[in-house]
Formats: structure tokens, sequence, C-alpha cells
């Protein structure tokens, strides 16, 4: 019996993952970057300077404009796949919902442009249709994909650009951390009163049979002085991380592939479906 | 003796409290659950609304190439006019019956719109104006629109249904009249495979 189950076992197993995926077309966790090639239709340097456009793009207006390639669809509809997608990556800043999905899927002839709720308003259905089916189709009609991608993408960012000014994160989580930290030093400054209040009683206890000693104020002069001198390190250090950390996000583009990551983005339905 | 009194009361006040904290929570669970339910169906109510609007301005471009459909164009102005009359509050989606007939207007508007289309179909000048081109779009991106909504509220009522349904909810639902939401079916349409004839 366990001689048979330890052979009969691994042969299951095969079987099981043998058994062919009946399933749609499964999205995939997490895009590429901005722009995931699947189907392998964009040349290098069509996709480099995509990738580069699209992230300037989202870094001026917070809007994310996501390009996808996939051989086919094989078989699911394109609308539900694109919604699952639109879903699964959440492009667009949460609350705000301003991400474009660019689909495209050589095989079947068929092209979607879908719109995140936030941006129904600049680019609406008539306006991406013709996109699909005034820019992009005949480009795609010659068999040049990069180039029907790239004018396609040329045409949803200039009907997006000035949605949205987009915040500048830096000097947002500047912002939020310059908050912080004086309510942090604040709260520091009083405990610090309080202890010295303390210590000074302490102080003039002990030497309560010497005639000549500090004063309060002066005794929490000293102090004060040396706590200018602390928070002015401190400030310089923060300034200091600061700039490092704005250097590393903008250093580092080209060199990794998972620049994009989903704000969060909501998607209704919104957009067109085209082919070729 | 005084003592053992004083326990138990202890005892029942604190089976009363956690009995209140339970309550409570079940209680705000459920407030919070339904409320996303209604603003799913809200969004339904949207994007049916933005097919209705869409549906003069297509009836006026159609009429313009093909006066004389008149029964296709009567058709849709017919539905849009039912569903007009028809009460959409947010009471529709308690009543699985009203949601029926809900559904089944707005699924004679569908036929009828897909009938103008396919009407138009067969008028070169329609269908190469620029205006009907537009409208087209806009109606095909609204019917996305309203598939993924629908699929949305559903997913938002069953959410609301299940949690209805285990133990401590279905006491608090069934004693402050939460009522179980109704889900739209799959259209009847969909349901029979179409029929080629020759």
């Amino acid at each position: 019996m366990r001689k048979y189950l330890r052979s009969g076992f691994p042969t299951l197993l095969f079987l099981f993952l043998a058994v062919p995926c009946l399933s749609a077309l499964e999205v995939p966790k997490k895009p590429d970057g901005y722009v995931t090639d699947r189907a392998g239709i964009l040349s290098a340097s069509a996709k480099a300077g995509l990738e580069t456009v699209l992230r300037a793009f989202e870094e001026k207006t917070s809007n994310q404009i996501v390009v996808a390639t996939f051989p086919s669809l094989e078989g699911s509809s394109l609308e539900d796949f694109s919604m699952r997608l639109a879903e699964a990556w959440k492009a667009g800043q949460k609350g705000r919902d301003n991400g474009i999905i660019f689909l495209i899927f050589p095989e079947d002839r068929k092209m979607r442009i879908e719109v995140g709720y936030g941006l129904e308003g600049v680019l609406p259905d008539a306006l991406a249709g013709q996109i699909i089916s005034g820019v992009v189709a005949p480009y795609f009609r010659k068999g040049d994909y990069s180039g029907g991608i790239l004018a396609g993408t040329d045409a949803i960012l200039k009907a997006a650009q000035g949605e949205f000014k987009g915040a500048d994160p830096t000097a947002e989580w500047m912002g939020r951390r310059m908050k912080a930290f004086w309510v942090f030093f604040s709260i520091f400054f009083l405990m610090v009163f309080g202890v010295d209040f303390v210590r000074y009683h302490h102080y003039t206890f002990q030497n309560r049979l010497f005639k000549k000693r500090y004063n309060f104020w002066e005794w929490w002069g000293r102090f004060a002085i040396l706590c200018a001198i602390l928070s002015i390190c401190f400030r310089v250090l923060f300034y200091v991380l600061l700039s490092s950390r704005s250097y590393g996000s903008g250093g580092g583009s080209g060199s990794f592939g998972g620049g994009f990551r989903g704000g969060g983005g909501g998607f209704g339905g919104g957009g067109a479906s085209g082919g070729w | 003796m005084k003592k053992a009194w004083l326990i138990a009361l202890g005892v029942i006040v604190l089976i009363a409290l956690s009995g209140a904290l339970v309550f409570g929570g079940a209680y705000n669970n459920l407030v919070t659950k339904e409320e996303g339910v209604n603003s799913a169906w809200a969004q339904v109510e949207n994007v049916y609304q933005r097919r209705l609007d869409l549906v003069p301005n297509l009836v006026e471009t159609v009429k313009g190439y093909a006066a004389h459909e008149k029964e296709t164009l009567q058709n849709v102005v017919n539905a849009r006019a039912k569903i007009g009359k028809m009460d959409v509050s947010s009471s529709v989606i308690n009543d699985p019956v009203q949601l029926a007939k809900f559904q089944e207007a707005q699924t004679q508007m569908t036929s009828a719109l897909s009938r103008l289309l396919v009407v138009a179909e067969q008028y070169p000048d329609l269908k190469a104006s620029q205006n009907f081109l537009a409208l087209q779009t806009q109606l095909e991106g609204t019917e996305n629109r309203i598939t993924v909504e629908r699929k949305r509220f559903n997913e938002a009522a069953q959410d609301f249904n299940a949690f209805c349904r285990r133990f401590p909810n279905v006491v608090v639902a069934k004693f402050m009249g939460f009522k179980n939401k109704a889900y739209f079916q799959a259209d009847q349409d969909a349901k029979t495979a179409p029929q080629v004839k020759f």
C-alpha cells in the first residue's frame, strides 16, 4: 500500500499539473514597470523612451499611465480582462483615481484604453475611441506597433495633461516631517524646562548655605544654549537625510524595472475598445 | 452572603456590558456594509442614468439619416419612457421583485438600443458620421460601465447578505430590521444561446 502510494503520488501530482489551464488569461500580479510588454512588440528603444516619458509624466502631474501588451486574450473578454487588470494594478493615486491603462493584444487585433474615474472628464470615451481608431490603428495596420503605441500614448498624455497639478511628493513629505519635528521639539523643550525646574530646586537646596549661586534664569540659560546647539545639529542632520533621500529616488531611474507602483486608483469601466 | 450578591451583580453587569459591546459592534458593521451597498447602488443608478441621457442624442442623430426606421426608434423612446416612470429609490434593492422589474426595463432598453445599432449598420452615411461614431463609443463605454457597476453592486450585496447571516449579526439584523439585498440576475438574453437562422 505504502509502496503504491509512494509510486502513485508523484504520478498523481504530475497529472494535476498536466491538466491544461482552463481558466482565462491570468492578470500578472504586478506590472513590469510603466510598460509591460508581454507580447514583445515594442522595440527596446521605444520601451525605454516610454518608461522615461511616463515616469516624468507621473512626477509632473501624478497621473499614472500604464502600457501593457499581451500576445492574445486567450478567449477571455477584452473588457473583463481589462477591468481585472485595472483592479489588480490600481494605476492612479488613491482618491484621485487618475490612472489610464493602454492594453494591446496583437494576435486578437484588439486594444483598449481603460480610463480611471478621475480622468473620465479629460479623456471621455469618445476621445479614447478617436485615439484608438484615428491615431493608433493606422500604425498598427502597417505593422508598426512601436510607432502606434508611442503615438497613442502621446495622445493620451496630451489629453490627460493639466487635469491634476501633481503635488511634489518631496515637499509633501518635508512638510509632514517638519510638523512632526516641531511637535516633537516643543514637547522636548517643555520636558527639559520642567525637569530643569526640579533640578534647579535641587541645586538651590544643595547650595542653600552659599550666598552666591545662580538664579533660575542663569541656570536655565546655560541649558538653553546647549539645546539651541543640539537643535541646529538635528536640523542639519535632517536636511542631509532629506537631500540624500531625494537624490536616491532621482538617481535610480532606468536601472530598475519595477519603477511603477500602483497608487490605488479606481476604475469604473470608462474608456474605449477597438481593433485594427 | 452580601459578597455573593455583589459577585452575582458584577457578573450580570459584565455580561450585559459585553452583550452591549457585541451588539454595538455588529450593528455598526451592518450599517457600514449597508452604506457600501447603497453607494454601489448609487453608482449603478448613475451609469444607467448616463445611458438614458445618451438616448435623445442618439435618437436624433439616427433620425437625421434614417427617419423611416420609425418602429426601432419608437421602441427606444418607449423603453426610455418606461424607465423614466420607474421608482429607483434605494428601496428597490431591498426587494428582489422590484429589482427584477427594474432590470427587465433596463434589459428592454439594452435590446432596443442594440437593434437600433443594427439598423444603423444599413446606412453608410450614418455609420460614417462623426457624431454617430462618438455616440456609439459612448454607448459602448456606458454599457461597459453598467457591467462593472452591476458586478460591484452584486459583490457589495453579497458581502452584506453573508455578513447578515452570520451568528451575532443575524440577531441584530433581525432586531434592527436590516433586510437582505437583492441581486442582479444574469440577463435572460445571455442565458439562451443565440440562434442562427438561415
